[in-house]
């Protein structure tokens, strides 16, 4: 069995919003002193595709992909780290915020390129939604592009007699899908996938490990509209928030005055629902 | 001509979300002069179907019994056979925040060579295209998008719009046969989350619990507040992570995105990946021992004290208040 995990490398979400600035020229935010990380809903991925390795107790290959700039190798290696047995960059070309319709066929183009050459995959796993835009577009596209089944708020795979059984959140509550090989789904976080600490060793063994390297000619995919990467959306616009309500802090002199005058406040409201 | 279509999951009914889609839907088709339609994937029961039928244009129903509970790979086949049965001639197709919704939308983009987009709070026609307003970088900015594609795919922040007016006629409901392939993924069991009282979405009032708790027991103290003006109870992302209350009750970016009339937030500091959460709720309280604490740049009103003195003493005016 193959598993793929599709990675993207943003800015550290946990950025204090003091030091958060936009870039008006970019249209993105300005990296400053921030880290590049990868995403937390892609390490969740990784460490479900792990599991899925584990439970099935030998047999599973798993496989990261990414298509970003040559920093993000540094996503790749950890997962290794993390133990996924090879990784392959795409290296990015064009706009820095391609949108989900590009990423979506670099991805599938990939994916189809390494199945050409080390067989089919299994199992597709993608983060439910990036810590930067997150517009969580990205999974649903790569499923069409592939032409395969998806299913989305995954948070665990288990491997099954020829199928897979998927365990996901959804507003009604958890289900359980059973899913035939091959599929595309999209994972969230649960407080059983948050992504292991790669140990020292595994870390060394990491670059050890195969990093393949395309490029969109490659792909045949060097077109200025995948460079562009807006063909179906871009951002028009974006700007910080003004700290826009003026906060009314309970007055009193004592404690009690000012529960008394909270609670008052609270009961209008209540009261105006009705 | 050129119409609007919003999705609507028949087993989910009229519901707020519902409500609201078709009043952002009914804007837009207004600006556009053109139709909304209501597309009903599954079985509705005939007071959803009426309660449709008096805010739109059309109504058009896939009433297949197969699609009653949901079967993600069969909702997206009826929603792109529905988009043809209602004429396909849509700017815009238009979607709820419940998590079926949400994974429908960039595959149905993809079939019907449109575009698409997420959680978006506000949406708007520019040059015939598509303006989508939502948060990005975790709630630190705001984002406007252009689709460049027709239709529009969006899922809503849907309780965040007004509901859509009466029409002085209903529309007509016009039923549709299906054909569904089986699924290639098929959802096999539910565990319907255990739910006391209403989903933390649909709640008017939410009486939520953070970091600054220390513990799972505070949460009984905030259970005796929430009963007193019948909230439900929610948390931030630390409580729940903490293992204090269940995942379920997280409030945020990666937990649910609720729009109440009231939310208090009781020691919780107000990061912005809750404030992505709870940012839509109509008035905000906080109670917190740091005045500096971002919550407060976010709430109409609140306390800087420590939650121990007040939240008791605060339970019982309130119950005395509603006396």
């Amino acid at each position: 069995m193959r598993v793929l995990v599709c990675l993207k490398q943003i800015l550290d979400p946990d950025v204090p919003a003091r030091d958060f600035q936009i870039d008006p020229a970019a249209k993105a935010a300005r990296r400053g002193g921030a880290n590049l990380v990868t995403n937390i809903f892609c390490e969740n991925a990784v460490e479900t595709a792990l599991q899925l390795r584990e439970a099935a107790g030998g047999g599973v290959k798993v496989t990261a992909l990414c298509y970003g700039e040559s920093s993000a190798e540094d996503c790749l290696r950890k997962a290794m780290a993390m133990t996924v047995d090879e990784a392959c960059l795409v290296e990015r070309d064009g706009n820095a915020n391609p949108d989900a319709a590009a990423v979506g066929r670099v991805l599938a183009a990939a994916i189809r390129q390494l199945e050409e050459d080390g067989g089919p995959f299994d199992a597709v796993l993608v983060g439910r939604e990036s810590g930067d835009w997150g517009t969580g577009q990205t999974g649903g596209m790569l499923a069409e592009e592939l032409g395969r089944p998806a299913l989305g708020f995954v948070e665990n795979l288990a491997p099954g007699n020829g199928a897979v059984t998927l365990r996901r959140q959804t507003d009604v509550g958890i289900e359980v899908a059973e899913a035939e090989p091959p599929f595309v789904v999209t994972i969230t976080n649960n407080e059983d996938n948050v992504p292991r600490i790669p140990k020292t060793r595994d870390v060394m063994m990491s670059y050890r490990k195969p990093l393949r390297k395309l490029s969109l000619a490659d792909l045949d995919l060097d077109s200025e509209e995948i460079r562009a990467g807006s063909s179906i959306f871009e951002v028009e616009e974006i700007f910080v928030p003004a700290d826009e309500v003026e906060c009314e802090l309970a007055e009193g002199d004592t404690l009690e005055d000012r529960v008394d005058r909270l609670a008052k406040r609270i009961h209008e409201v209540v009261a105006s629902i009705g | 001509m050129a119409n609007v279509a919003v999705c609507v999951l028949g087993s989910f009914g009229y519901d707020r979300a519902a409500q609201g889609a078709m009043g952002a839907g009914r804007a837009l088709a207004d600006s556009v002069g053109g139709e909304l339609h209501a597309l009903v994937i599954g079985p509705a029961g005939d007071e959803a179907l009426a309660a449709l039928a008096a805010v739109s244009d059309r109504v058009v129903a896939g009433a297949n019994e197969e699609l009653r509970d949901v079967q993600p790979e069969q909702a997206l086949q009826a929603a792109q056979q529905l988009h043809a049965a209602g004429g396909g001639d849509y700017v815009a197709v238009l979607l709820g925040n419940d998590t079926y919704s949400q994974e429908l939308a960039p595959r149905l983009a993809h079939r019907l060579g449109g575009a698409s987009m997420a959680d978006a709070a506000a949406i708007r026609m520019d040059g015939g295209e598509l303006l989508a307003q939502r948060t990005a970088y975790g709630g630190k900015a705001i984002s406007i998008y252009r689709l460049k594609k027709q239709p529009a795919v969006v899922w809503l922040r849907a309780r965040g719009f007004e509901p859509a007016p009466e029409r002085p006629s209903p529309g007509e409901v016009t039923s549709v046969d299906l054909a569904l392939d089986p699924p290639r993924i098929r959802v096999t069991g539910r565990e319907v989350a255990e739910q006391e009282g209403v989903r933390l979405e649909d709640a008017q009032v939410i009486v939520s619990g953070g970091r600054g708790l220390g513990g799972p027991e505070p949460f009984q103290e905030l259970k005796a507040l929430a009963d007193t003006i019948g909230a439900e109870q929610g948390a931030s992302r630390a409580a729940c992570d903490a293992g204090w209350v269940p995942p379920n009750w997280q409030v945020g970016q990666t937990g649910k995105k609720v729009a109440p009339e009231l939310y208090i937030a009781i020691a919780i500091s107000g990061a912005s990946q809750h404030l992505l959460g709870m940012g839509d709720s109509k008035v905000v309280a906080a109670i917190n021992t740091d005045a500096d604490a971002p919550i407060f740049k976010h709430c109409s009103f609140g306390i800087v004290e420590d939650y121990k003195a007040v939240v008791p003493l605060l339970t019982e005016k309130l119950a005395a208040l509603s006396s």
